[in-house]
């Protein structure tokens, strides 16, 4: 057997065939990366069903994006990242998949990581699965500013939770069919990942973090700028706080 | 000097605002993003209600000898300032309603010309 004949990346052997899985890919004007990101996709685990949700998007997103093999979910206009994602989770529910993964449109979540990603929900040791940039010695460097922001959600969170998260800003998900029905029945709305860990602790689902690489974006801008990061630390804050003693959803 | 009983009025009707507020989102009937502005009239209400001093000089300022004028000045600036969020929120959704109303009517059209393929002919 030679090198040559290996395969570029590592493959999602973790998962069996049986399990029907699909890979949500929230994306807004990105027609430079989306097609990148399915392939990427496709070479990693060519039986994951891609879903792209495209959140009202101004430029060819969707037409790329189906270009590229993926089902694309167009949304008639801008509903943010948390109902774009939970457009994806509904779509998970209806078609009666056991895994979903969430991949950001940009890139900057690596494929080569899903196998890591989906073992410990194959493993049925956790119902939702995050990856983690500072779980472990992974080297990704985020803005002073935006790691303090980073810092101190995860700090506030692992004390509601009382369990140490690094990582509660990650949208790099694989969750289970517990959490495809959790998050499909209720998902937080502009910041939605770290008030999406308080519903999970609350809603008694297993969460565990992975450590993983992510890349720099190649392309696009982040959703979130300097102007709008203290409303929303603000925001987020008040979020966590409410989820706390919110209500619980009934999930069917 | 404000009147003891209009602060402690003032201060009563801030909290009972933030109550039914946190309440409000605690219950899933208002989303957070529409509820930091109340909150933030709530607590600047109360503050200026407990901080009596504050308002003395506030109220100096304008030349007013009646402080609690100031209060009710506040009061009705951030009324007005809610009330503007919510117009442009209000002119947002009928945007994004006529248009779930466009395709929905175009996606109808559509499942109809599947169902009766050849019925114009």
């Amino acid at each position: 057997m030679s090198e040559l004949a290996a395969p570029a990346r590592p493959r999602a052997e973790a998962a069996p065939a049986a399990l029907r899985r699909v890979a949500i890919v929230p994306a807004r004007d990105e027609e430079a990366c989306i097609a990148r990101v399915i392939r990427e996709i496709a070479l990693v685990d060519p039986d994951l069903q891609v879903v792209v949700v495209d959140d009202g998007s101004s430029d060819r997103t969707a037409e790329v994006a189906a270009e590229a093999g993926a089902i694309v979910l167009r949304l008639p206009f801008n509903l943010g990242i948390g109902g774009a994602v939970q457009t994806g989770f509904r779509y998970a529910l209806e078609g009666d998949f056991d895994l979903a993964v969430r991949l950001d449109g940009d890139g900057q979540h690596d494929p080569g990581e899903l196998a890591a990603l989906i073992a410990p929900v194959v493993a049925g040791e956790a119902d939702i699965v995050v990856g983690s940039r500072f779980a472990g010695t992974t080297g990704y460097r985020v803005p002073l500013a935006r790691r303090a922001g980073i810092r101190l959600f995860a700090r506030v969170v692992s004390l509601l939770v009382r369990q140490r998260l690094t990582d509660t800003t990650s949208g790099f998900q694989a969750v289970n069919r517990r959490g495809i029905a959790l998050f499909a029945a209720d998902y937080p709305h502009d910041y939605p990942e770290v008030e999406a860990t308080v519903m999970v602790f609350k809603h008694k689902l297993r969460l565990c973090e992975v450590p993983v690489r992510m890349r720099e974006r190649t392309g696009g801008t982040s959703s979130i700028t300097a102007f709008s990061s203290v409303y929303y630390m603000v925001k987020v804050l008040l979020a966590i706080f409410i989820a706390l003693f919110r209500r619980n959803v009934v999930v069917r | 000097m404000t009147p003891l009983r209009i602060s402690i009025a003032a201060a009563a009707a801030s909290v009972l605002l933030l109550l039914v507020v946190l309440e409000l989102i605690r219950s899933r009937r208002l989303r957070e993003r529409y509820a930091l502005l109340w909150l933030l009239t709530g607590l600047v209400l109360l503050a200026l209600s407990l901080w009596r001093g504050g308002l003395n000089t506030i109220a100096g300022w304008f030349g007013t000898g009646y402080p609690p004028a100031v209060l009710f000045a506040v009061a009705t600036l951030f009324i007005l300032v809610v009330l503007l969020h919510y117009s442009t929120v209000i002119s947002k959704l009928a945007d994004q309603n006529a248009l779930l109303a466009q395709k929905l009517a175009l996606l109808e059209q559509r499942l109809e010309g599947e169902r009766r393929p050849r019925s114009g002919r």
